[in-house]
């Protein structure tokens, strides 16, 4: 009988991972099976007398216990302590996931100074432009003619997408900012009333905006893209500080291009962010929700100061930009100036009035 | 009063879930949510431990910190605790814990989780204590009797303790002193860093 049977060799194997236990000898192939069964019943009866003796020294059965220390000290940023769990639930086999209070850190320390920069800093821009600039008015005065500039269809996106927008920027910073803001005005009761009812708004009018922002891409990328012209329109600052300089510009001007490609790039990463809390069961993984999060709430606050802009210039910050999307047709001479090569593509067509047609009138 | 803590000695445990089961039927936890799981670390390895997990009721507790409608509150017993009245089910808490404790009754998509749930250190809620209304939302107020949380209580190899975190730890530290070995706190570190006791 050259080799040992399976039986014994199973039983070599095991005393040789067993710690604290003599070594087997390294040539067992080589014995015969009687020797080795003495053999081992000797090394046997060694270990059990040899046990009471070293129990107090040097035998620790747990001395390769895991160690938490070690374990946390060796995680790397987002990792997480985790092991086996009896529960069909996977995220509950992590045990600690540090990451979580840079998250806590995030939105109580950092997302303030974010938010507050870029909105309160528009804001105040804004505000200081105004005092500065004034409200922007056609050099020529209004003239009287109309001319379309967004047809209903387009005004009714822009109008479905903004009203959403206006509603998740404000359910939104709720979230982010109410607790400091308004609950010490409305009380626990009230407030967690009305945030339930923002969250659920926020939820849902999620889809809407997303349809807007879908068909705004559609609609509108024609007219977007990025050309030689946008290169001059910027260099002269848009014609917005000095008075008396229009550059020259196609149906959208660079300004205009730049907040369509804002709102359609924001547009995505919210709608992406926000599509995996709306489905957190889609990530299964807190770390994959707490990155998205941090996505959504920083390009929010970017998204909202670049809207406050937007807003501002067509509304309040220049007289005739409203009409565009109000009644969708604007003043001729305010097309002119501020998109001289449309109106001519619009002569053109013959979709717009001819150009002499125009009677100035005095600006207020 | 007390700062009471949870501690569990992973040199003890022997994963048999008592503490799990005990926790789902106090209270009668609904399905789908475990206020207390037991994890297993280096399963089938050498040196496995076992931990008994649930809220550890922090100092300085991450998931009130970044609850958006302030929907927590921190006990004299240094309980952490939270109304279902105010929770909105955002799922903050859940991103900032450290233990993943905070849990909800929907696997719903379209955001709709519930109110959050998770251990109350069988403390209840803010309802009146032991009244059917905080027993439904909450679970059983073993607290307000007199009496610790059922997990612990019941521990068969008493690794899991509950209790004044002065005295817990000082009953894991004399044994660790007496058989000369432990594998931590499991979790002490984090959850009450800034605690004088801890």
């Amino acid at each position: 009988m050259k080799k040992p049977s399976p039986a014994l060799r199973r039983r070599s194997r095991n005393t040789e991972n067993r710690k604290g236990v003599v070594q087997m000898p390294g040539s067992l192939s080589t014995l015969k099976a009687p020797t080795l069964k003495a053999l081992c019943a000797a090394l046997a009866l060694l270990f059990v007398v040899a046990q009471p003796a070293s129990a107090q020294l040097s035998f620790k059965p747990t001395a390769e216990a895991v160690q938490e220390d070690k374990l946390l000290n060796a995680l790397k940023e987002g990792d997480k302590i985790s092991g086996r769990i009896t529960i069909p639930d996977t995220n509950a086999a992590n045990l600690i996931q540090p990451a979580g209070r840079d998250w806590r850190d995030f939105h109580r320390s950092k997302l303030p100074v974010i938010g507050g920069i870029a909105i309160l800093g528009m804001l105040a821009l804004l505000a200081i432009f105004l005092m500065v600039r004034g409200r922007i008015r056609p050099e020529s005065g209004f003239s009287g003619t109309k001319i379309l500039r967004f047809a209903s269809f387009e005004r009714f996106t822009h109008w479905l997408t903004a009203s959403c927008f206006i509603v998740l920027a404000l359910s939104g910073l709720n979230i982010s900012f109410g607790r400091i803001l308004i609950l010490p005005l409305f009380g626990a009761d009230a407030f967690a009333t009305m945030s339930g009812y923002a969250k659920i708004a926020h939820d849902y009018l999620a889809f809407p905006f997303m349809l807007g922002v879908l068909i705004m891409f559609l609609i509108w990328i024609k007219d977007n893209i990025p050309g030689k012209i946008d290169w001059q329109w910027l260099k002269q600052g848009g014609g917005i500080v000095s008075k008396g300089s229009h550059p020259p510009a196609k149906r959208f001007n660079a300004g205009q291009k730049g907040i369509f490609w804002i709102v359609i790039i924001g547009g995505t990463l919210m709608s992406l962010s926000g599509w995996y809390m709306l489905f957190p069961y889609l990530p299964a993984n807190v770390t994959e929700l707490q990155f998205w999060t941090v996505i959504h709430a920083v390009i929010a606050m970017l998204f909202i100061a670049a809207m406050l802009a937007h807003i501002y210039i067509g509304s309040i910050g220049m007289e005739g930009a409203f009409d565009a999307m109000g009644t969708g047709e604007v003043d001729l001479n305010w097309a002119k100036e501020h998109h001289s090569l449309w109106v001519e593509e619009e002569q053109a067509k013959g979709h717009a009035p001819a150009a002499g047609g125009s009677h100035a009138m005095p600006a207020e | 009063m007390a700062r009471v803590k949870f501690l569990c000695d992973a040199d003890r445990c022997i994963e048999c879930n008592a503490c799990v089961t005990a926790c789902k039927n106090e209270h009668e936890v609904p399905w789908g949510i475990n206020r207390r799981r037991v994890v297993t670390i280096n399963d089938g390895k050498p040196g496995e431990r076992s931990v008994s997990m649930a809220c550890m009721h922090c100092t300085d507790a991450p998931c009130a910190a970044v609850c958006p409608v302030s929907c927590f509150y921190t006990t004299a017993d240094g309980v952490v605790l939270h109304s279902k009245d105010l929770c909105i089910g955002c799922g903050y808490c859940f991103y900032a814990c450290p233990f993943g404790a905070p849990q909800y009754p929907k696997v719903g998509n379209f955001g709709s989780r519930g109110k959050m749930d998770k251990c109350t250190y069988c403390a209840g809620g803010p309802e009146a204590d032991s009244t059917p209304a905080e027993y439904a939302k909450y679970g059983a107020n073993r607290l307000a009797e007199g009496k610790l949380p059922i997990c612990a209580e019941m521990c068969s190899t008493k690794s899991l303790l509950a209790g004044d975190g002065a005295i817990i730890a000082e009953i894991y530290k004399e044994r660790v002193m007496k058989r000369g070995y432990g594998s931590g706190m499991w979790r002490w570190k984090t959850a009450y860093a800034d605690s004088p006791t801890g």
